[in-house]
């Protein structure tokens, strides 16, 4: 495949139609009659850069069976990303350089996404000790974002100390906000279905008094702080009232809190089960809101693999978790588009510029014009599919299966090169 | 009707069908040969996951008295299993050619799981999920009442109009919330009286007044029935309420409260009771107290929901 081609009568986020000429991996012009060896007709498709999900779940090193970095960037380009940021909750835990490193080297290898490495905020994700960050940050593979996502960093000393630390190294903590007392042994949203179903109960108070602590700790230290998965409608609020405040917060949704909700627990299928909770039919509304609105920055996949073992079995025996990467694109347009709220253009912020901007991700996120790297997703937003349980990632956990979703990735463009052509993953990924 | 996995599956109609079934078993049991050859040759298996010697014994007389070939399969010990075990030992069980599968569980929506994922084409009969539902047990309860307020009038009849309390541990109590669906079916008013430490934070899917005070449900509702519930100790421990001795005080029944009941007033407990905790002996032993003959029901009732799910003269599956 020639590495110089026309994108022809692309819809931009803006919506006017234009060629984009790529040329050695970067957006060379963007303007109308342009022309290169190879032509490529996008007529109806909308052009926007390259997703980046600054929260996805690959599972290796340690958990291969559930997915790979291969497999999870596969999905990853399937569904339009050209770059995702790897959670450290991985065995061994990325919490040292060496982990990382080794992370980001197999993204590389892998060639389908960018790969970044997020490093735990303590060792182990035990919540007790500081992991290296400074050398995690100075590492080959550059961490800025730091997590113990899957679990809360809930010493309130510890985080504290966290959020400070990481200004020496422009880092930010990303945190995964569940007081772990409120949740002991909790199975799904607390309230009226858990009430009828006989589930523990995992409260909306148990997130939403972590952020409230949290935000006043980084406006304190005068840091930034992420806030991982915003679950409920009282979270909103908090982020709300922070931002109006100068706090410097900001606030990722994940796909399934914008479109499910928890009175698909009454199945007990445990591919509903995930953490935080699928909430109420008003926290989905309030988050819907906050995401048009900006009070929420960005959706982030918490793509999160399962092999079918851990999901095929009673409930309180399930793992937490499900797919997002190959299903987000179709349900930011379902809230942003389809609902005629919003736009092409804050779809392209809440997946591509924004979590760029909070990951500290040069290449990515970038408007698409003339210089910019040529990361680019084409979605033909007319499209409808059903969703099938056939992924390219190694587990099936999609709790969208059967339904009908909005658009289709039809080309996703990373550095150049094409890693989904016609909606077909490439055969190899980009060397 | 196939399975019975919740006190939901039971129209008005369908329950009354199981009591007025169970009436007749009861007959048998009157019997000196206490036996039917309804079931002989189906082979239904006890599967229990959680120690319940009174659940299982009644399953098993039930069972045998209907002429089944009974296989009881415990595997306590394995709260900790991982979810391989259930379905394996379904699969395992589903390759013997079980006819029915008793299951009680510790993990709610395992009996739904178990009849829902394909591992095995036998009925599905739930003993007990979590804290989610008990739905025989919600059955042998509407039967001791209905036996107790129509005697050998019961036939046909619901429990309109009834006044029940259902008092202690809501939240954790699959007895609570099949009776809950069960009775409300039947006709009666439910009231949920407890510490608010142990009644559902949002009940408002629950068709159930809620109380706080026994002393202001019993002095304001004309109650028919109280049904006390099993207090566990280790709810104590999790600061849902400060000491046995407080918690009996105040939601204890005792025969002071009794004296506040009507004549016709049953208490009820599903067992095993701990008499000084939520019941005092003299409430316990008192002619007002259903105890025993809900035992002694159990078994005719859970023959007539064998018989209704088994003997093969119905297909229609209400789940």
């Amino acid at each position: 495949m020639s590495s110089n081609f026309v994108l022809k009568n692309v819809t931009l986020a803006a919506g006017d139609t234009r060629d984009i000429q790529v040329s050695d991996g970067i957006i060379v012009a963007v303007g109308a009659d342009l022309a290169a060896d190879e032509m490529i007709d996008c007529t109806g498709l909308v052009a926007l850069p390259g997703f980046v999900d600054l929260h996805t779940h690959l599972r290796e090193p340690g958990f291969e069976q559930s997915e790979t970095v291969l497999t999870g960037t596969q999905s990853a380009a399937l569904g339009g990303f050209t770059a995702v940021h790897a959670m450290a909750n991985t065995m061994p835990v990325a919490d040292t350089a060496g982990v990382v490193e080794q992370v980001a080297s197999l993204g590389i290898e892998a060639g389908y996404a960018e790969v970044f490495p997020i490093g735990a905020v303590t060792v182990g994700l035990e919540g007790k000790q500081l992991a290296e960050l400074g050398a995690m940050a100075n590492s080959k593979a550059q961490v800025k974002v730091f997590s113990d996502d899957g679990k809360c960093v809930h010493d309130p000393v510890i985080m504290r100390r966290a959020l400070e630390y990481v200004k020496a190294f422009d880092g930010v903590i990303a945190q995964h906000a569940q007081e772990p007392r409120l949740t002991e042994g909790a199975q799904m949203h607390e309230g009226a279905v858990s009430a009828e179903l006989g589930l523990t109960g995992w409260p909306s108070v148990a997130e939403e008094s972590i952020i409230a602590r949290d935000v006043l700790l980084a406006e304190h230290v005068d840091s930034r702080i992420h806030i991982c998965h915003l679950s409920t409608a009282g979270s909103v609020e908090i982020i709300r009232w922070a931002k109006a405040r100068g706090i410097k917060v900001t606030a990722e949704v994940t796909p399934h809190h914008l479109l499910l909700t928890d009175e698909l627990v009454r199945s007990y299928d445990s591919v509903y089960k995930v953490n935080p909770p699928l909430r109420t039919a008003k926290d989905v509304e309030a988050l819907r809101e906050a995401l048009i609105d900006g009070t929420i920055d960005i959706i982030a996949t918490d793509h999160a693999p399962h092999p079918i073992e851990s999901k095929d079995c009673e409930w309180n025996a399930a793992a937490f978790g499900m797919l997002g990467l190959e299903t987000a694109a179709s349900i930011a347009q379902d809230v942003l588009i389809e609902s005629g709220k919003s736009s092409w253009a804050r779809l392209a912020e809440v997946l591509s510029s924004a979590p760029a901007r909070i990951g500290g991700d040069a290449n990515q996120g970038q408007i698409i014009q003339a210089g910019s790297v040529a990361n680019i997703v084409l979605i033909d937003p007319k499209a409808r599919r059903k969703v099938v349980a056939d992924s390219a990632s190694k587990s099936k956990n999609s709790p969208y299966v059967g339904l009908e979703l909005p658009g289709r990735v039809v080309h996703t463009i990373f550095k150049g090169y094409f890693t989904v052509r016609d909606s077909q993953l490439a055969q190899r990924g980009h060397h | 009707m196939k399975n019975l996995l919740s006190a939901a599956d039971l129209t008005r109609n369908s329950a009354i069908e199981i009591l007025d079934i169970a009436e007749g078993m009861a007959g048998v049991n009157d019997r000196d040969i206490k036996k039917l050859p309804t079931l002989r040759g189906k082979t239904v298996v006890n599967l229990f996951f959680e120690d319940s010697t009174r659940t299982r014994i009644s399953f098993e007389l039930a069972e045998k008295r209907l002429s089944a070939d009974v296989i009881n399969f415990t595997a306590k010990g394995s709260s900790v299993s991982k979810g391989e075990s259930l379905k394996d030992t379904a699969q395992t069980l589903e390759a013997m050619g079980a006819d029915a599968v008793v299951i009680r569980h510790p993990s709610s929506g395992a009996a739904q799981i178990l009849a829902h994922s394909g591992w095995i084409q036998g009925s599905i009969i739930n003993a007990g999920d979590g804290t989610h539902e008990h739905p025989t047990q919600a059955l042998l309860d509407a039967y001791t009442i209905r036996k107790r307020f129509h005697g050998s009038d019961s036939v046909g009849k619901g429990l309109d109009g009834m006044k029940i309390a259902i008092v202690g541990d809501i939240l954790h109590s699959r007895v609570a919330r099949s009776n809950l669906l069960l009775l409300n079916s039947l006709g009666a008013e439910i009231h949920f009286v407890g510490p608010p430490t142990l009644i559902p934070s949002n009940p408002s899917n629950l068709n159930a007044a809620v109380h706080f005070s026994l002393d202001e449900t019993l002095a304001e509702v004309d109650l028919d029935v109280v049904m006390m519930l099993r207090i566990q100790s280790e709810r104590m421990n999790a600061s849902y309420f400060p000491s046995e001795r407080e918690y009996s005080r105040i939601w204890g029944f005792n025969a002071h409260r009794l004296s506040k009941l009507k004549d016709s007033a049953i208490v009820m407990h599903p067992g095993p009771m701990n008499r000084g905790l939520e019941i005092d002996a003299l409430t316990a032993d008192s002619k007002q107290s259903t105890v025993l003959e809900q035992v002694t029901n159990g078994v005719s009732v859970r023959m007539a929901v064998l018989y209704a799910l088994l003997s093969g003269e119905r297909n229609t599956d209400v789940i």
